[in-house]
């Protein structure tokens, strides 16, 4: 068995975006999501002595970071922890109705399988992303996911439209095989 | 008649609303008589429309470099 060490001086550029990812589908919001993979960051640097070697690097992070999103869960309930739990049918009391029934999940509604493939989707793609040499992964995400113009983005690395493109096409056909492999195949 | 690497970064273009409306029109007569570019536009605009259905995020180079920092402190 391979036996892993951690580099944290490398922690933000590999992992921070698969982590903030990963926290984002699960506290629903960016700013939080940011601290949480902070936190990770910081509480992992912490106990860095107590890392067997016996994980890799980004699944013993993903195991930190699940246990910040618990503690985030339970202060924010501790603060509305008085808050009642109400199980009246709806305002008007009066009302009959099939209470349970209308509790019951639609069978027919395919939203919430929906909202999970997406989870998983993204987390598959941002696993893709990393694999990609580190210029066409910046490149992809400035141009694809944060939807910055061209123009801005030939400026801010320094490169020409013509090498932009170049980056793109080979990042997306990198990504496409990759999909193929590991979303469409499995 | 445009060549298949033409065609590529029209595509390319084209996924970022960036191609201009002859460059579609090139890249439409050229799909015409090509199978791999057809096939490699399906795919591309696959990829395109996974990319939106995740709603991927990503943290900002500056959000990064401010993570970075507090890593380097703690060190």
């Amino acid at each position: 068995m391979t036996s892993y060490s951690l580099h944290p001086d490398t922690w933000v550029d590999q992992y921070a975006d698969y982590l903030f990812n990963y926290a984002v589908t699960r506290v629903s919001d960016a700013e939080i999501a940011k601290d949480i993979v902070q936190e990770t960051f910081l509480a992992g640097l912490k106990s860095a002595k107590n890392f067997k070697g016996d994980a890799a690097e980004r699944t013993w992070l993903i195991a930190i970071l699940k246990r910040k999103v618990i503690d985030h869960y339970r202060k924010i309930n501790s603060n509305k922890g008085k808050a009642e739990v109400r199980m009246s049918y709806n305002s008007s009391s009066d009302e009959d109705g099939d209470w349970l029934e209308e509790q019951v999940a639609d069978p027919f509604s395919v939203l919430e399988n929906d909202e999970i493939e997406n989870e998983e989707l993204g987390l598959a793609i941002q696993n893709c992303i990393d694999k990609l040499p580190k210029k066409q992964a910046r490149v992809f995400k400035m141009k694809t996911i944060q939807g910055i113009s061209t123009e801005d983005i030939c400026n801010e690395l320094g490169i020409n439209p013509s090498n932009l493109w170049v980056m793109i096409h080979r990042s997306r056909t990198a990504l496409m095989d990759c999909l193929n492999q590991n979303w469409f195949n499995v | 008649m445009i060549s298949c690497d033409k065609a590529a970064l029209i595509c390319d273009k084209a996924q970022y609303n960036e191609a201009s409306f002859f460059d579609k029109a090139k890249l439409k007569l050229h799909m015409l008589i090509c199978k791999a570019c057809t096939t490699h536009a399906k795919k591309n605009a696959t990829l395109t429309s996974l990319c939106k259905e995740a709603k991927l995020k990503s943290l900002t180079e500056n959000e990064k470099n401010v993570m970075k920092k507090q890593i380097e402190n703690q060190l």
